[in-house]
């Protein structure tokens, strides 16, 4: 199998903190890979990481066999790696459809183009109502994104990811403070799209990681202390007890 | 400052549509300026709306970077001065071809804006306010320091720029329809570039920059391009500037005058095509009522300026497009209002400003009676 993202001995300091531990990790061509571990393991520095925004202090990452431990964030986005943010971060005073085919503009060669109507570019619009209609949001396409649900904002940030035809999407909790039904649909949509891309999704919802993940690393303290099948992780007695049992014992 | 340019509904088309509209009559009006000028008789009216479309072609590039780009750059004036000192300098050394001092104007200014731009776009919020302000100060400074130009006293430009036969810039209305057709094609050209690509790429960076990067936009070279277009426009306003008044000096940079340009285009409304047009339109007429009665005129303004931000957020545009036909009718109102008592009492000052302060105040409470009573029959 090929390797999408190797992942070697990375770590990363704030201070006395160690946030990511001699951290090593690989993706598979395809797979939906799936980071749990609890609140502060350092799950969103592992992505600030791999997206570029932070700079690790030791190891490497290579992307598609390529060294991209140095490459700054728009090179890497250029070159295939998207994200979702943990918290919304979309453009605000834009349309549903005008974020999305901002997105795929900036994956369109150079943006120096200053005469012709960029809302009326059918190279833009026309994958950017795609990939909305892939996250089931092409019904909302010219609201103001200002004025959109929280669920549908979280669904707007991956039309976003998906619209730059990425070869690798990191998901920083998109179900994070969505209802049941919300969750529902997104578990939906990313099966629908698993396969056709390789996922690093990190989520608490246990239900939807084992619903979607192919496999599963548990992250402690920055360190990773168990990757294996689903079914593995479930019986790994380490990992119950440091992750899975705390939450069994708080149900 | 971004949350005032944008009401949180969306605007419906047809609303956009009336300041559009509202905008283009307005620029073909200050077309018919020279005519109403030989019909009333009235010389001043050219000079003044001179004066008016210039700023006005400064107060659009501004709105380039402000508006849409969310770079407050409190420095904008000192393009006016360098383009001014650039053609001024070319004529004081016996270079008058227009072809010459014109486009090297704009280059200069070009440069300028780009050396400042370099320095203060690493920094964001008041840190790029003061980078920009301190940086034009600095170009003050220069041209305060310039002894062979004048210094601070500033330097007469004996001879137009010379067009050949082409135009004749000692003929007021000829030099008053050439800044009327900047004004036009500035206007034209800020709105092919916000609706561009590049223009998605700006606005983007100014609601979220950070995820313009993760997306795979180098944000800072769009900004920079967008700095340096919008000082080589407001190079040729200052081209325009010194032309007019046959006389260059630092003032045309001096910080206040950085300071008039972001009002003008607060007040028109930011981020909207027309909206710095309407402000400075506004803003030079108050000045020109307000200024007759006193020096201390800004006293004035400054109040009816938070009135216009407590009223109409977005500025005139933004009322327009809401569709608030009652704030901008009370805002043409109390111009007129303002115009009369001005006219009514020639020389004294402390009686207009009195009442007017007395009329905002009570407008103020009203508003304020109104708001109450809408939050209490909420709960
Ligand atoms: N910029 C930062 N500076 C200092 N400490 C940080 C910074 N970012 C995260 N941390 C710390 O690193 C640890 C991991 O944080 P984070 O990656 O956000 O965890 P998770 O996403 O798994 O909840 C936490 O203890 C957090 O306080
Ligand atoms: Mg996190």
């Amino acid at each position: 199998m090929t390797e999408v993202l190797k992942v070697s001995n990375l770590v990363k300091r704030f201070g006395g903190l160690t946030a990511t531990d001699n951290l090593s990790l690989d993706l598979r061509q395809g797979e939906i890979h799936a980071v749990i571990g609890p609140n502060g393991a350092g799950k969103t520095t592992m992505i600030g990481q791999l997206i570029g925004e932070l700079r690790p202090d030791a190891g490497t990452i290579h992307f598609m066999g390529q060294d991209i431990t140095a490459m700054p964030v728009h090179q890497r986005s250029a070159s295939g790696i998207a994200r979702s943010f943990q918290i919304t971060s979309i453009f605000q005073n834009f349309t549903a459809l005008d974020n999305v085919a901002l997105a795929v503009q900036a994956h369109d060669g150079h943006s120096f183009r200053f005469w012709a109507a960029a809302r009326k570019d059918k190279s833009l619009r026309e994958p950017a109502l795609q990939a909305l209609e892939q996250v089931g949001l092409a019904h909302r396409a010219d609201i103001t994104a200002s004025a959109l649900s929280h669920g549908e904002h979280r669904q707007l940030e991956i039309a976003m990811a998906l619209a730059t035809k990425p070869k690798l999407l990191l998901l920083d909790e998109p179900m994070a403070g969505m209802g049941p039904e919300d969750s529902a649909r997104m578990v939906r949509m990313l099966q629908g799209i698993k396969g056709s891309v390789t996922i690093l999704l990190i989520e608490h919802d246990m239900d939807a990681v084992f619903a979607l993940a192919d496999r599963i690393t548990v992250l402690v303290y920055g360190h990773a202390i168990a990757t294996g099948l689903p079914d593995e992780i479930r019986r790994n007695a380490q990992v119950r007890q440091a992750y899975l049992g705390d939450e069994a014992a708080a149900e | 400052m971004s949350s005032a340019s944008h009401s949180s509904a969306a605007p419906t088309a047809d609303s956009t549509r009336l300041s559009f509209i509202v905008g283009l009559v307005l620029l073909g009006f200050l077309g018919l300026i020279p005519i109403l000028s030989v019909a009333f008789e009235d010389p001043f009216l050219l000079t003044l709306f001179t004066r008016i479309v210039i700023m006005a072609i400064a107060a659009v590039s501004l709105n380039l970077i402000l508006g849409y780009g969310g770079m407050v750059s409190f420095g904008h004036a000192a393009y006016i001065g360098v383009g001014g000192y650039t053609v001024g300098i070319l004529a004081f050394h016996g270079v008058h071809a227009a072809w010459i001092q014109w486009p090297l104007a704009v280059l200069i200014s070009g440069i300028v804006a780009a050396l400042i731009g370099l320095l203060s776009l690493r920094t964001k919020g008041i840190f790029f306010i003061m980078i920009t302000l301190a940086l034009s100060q600095l170009v003050y400074y220069l041209g305060n320091g310039a002894f062979a130009y004048g210094g601070d006293d500033g330097l007469n430009i004996m001879k137009r720029s010379d067009f050949g036969g082409l135009l004749n810039l000692d003929n007021r209305p000829t030099f008053y329809y050439l800044c009327w057709v900047i004004l036009l094609a500035t206007v034209f050209f800020v709105h092919r570039t916000v609706n561009s690509r590049f223009g998605m790429v700006l606005q983007g960076a100014k609601s979220n920059d950070r995820r313009m990067a993760t997306i795979g936009f180098p944000v800072h070279r769009y900004q920079l391009t967008a700095f340096v277009l919008a000082g080589m426009i407001c190079g040729l306003a200052g081209v325009l500037t010194a032309t007019f008044t046959g006389f260059i000096s630092p003032a045309m940079m001096h910080w206040s005058r950085s300071g008039d340009l972001i009002v003008m285009v607060v007040l028109g409304g930011m981020g909207s095509l027309f909206g710095p047009v309407f402000g400075t339109v506004a803003f030079l007429l108050l000045e020109e009522v307000l200024s007759s009665w006193t020096e201390y005129w800004k006293i004035v303004f400054g109040p009816l300026l938070v009135l216009v931000v407590l009223f109409a957020r977005g500025g005139i545009d933004g009322a327009m497009v809401r569709g608030q036909a009652g704030t901008l009718l009370a805002g043409c109102a109390a111009f007129f209002l303002l115009y009369g008592i001005h006219t009514a009492y020639e020389d004294e000052w402390l009686i207009p400003t009195l009442i007017l302060v007395a009329a905002c105040a009570l407008v103020w409470v009203a508003k304020w009676a109104v708001d109450r009573k809408k939050a209490a029959s909420h709960d």
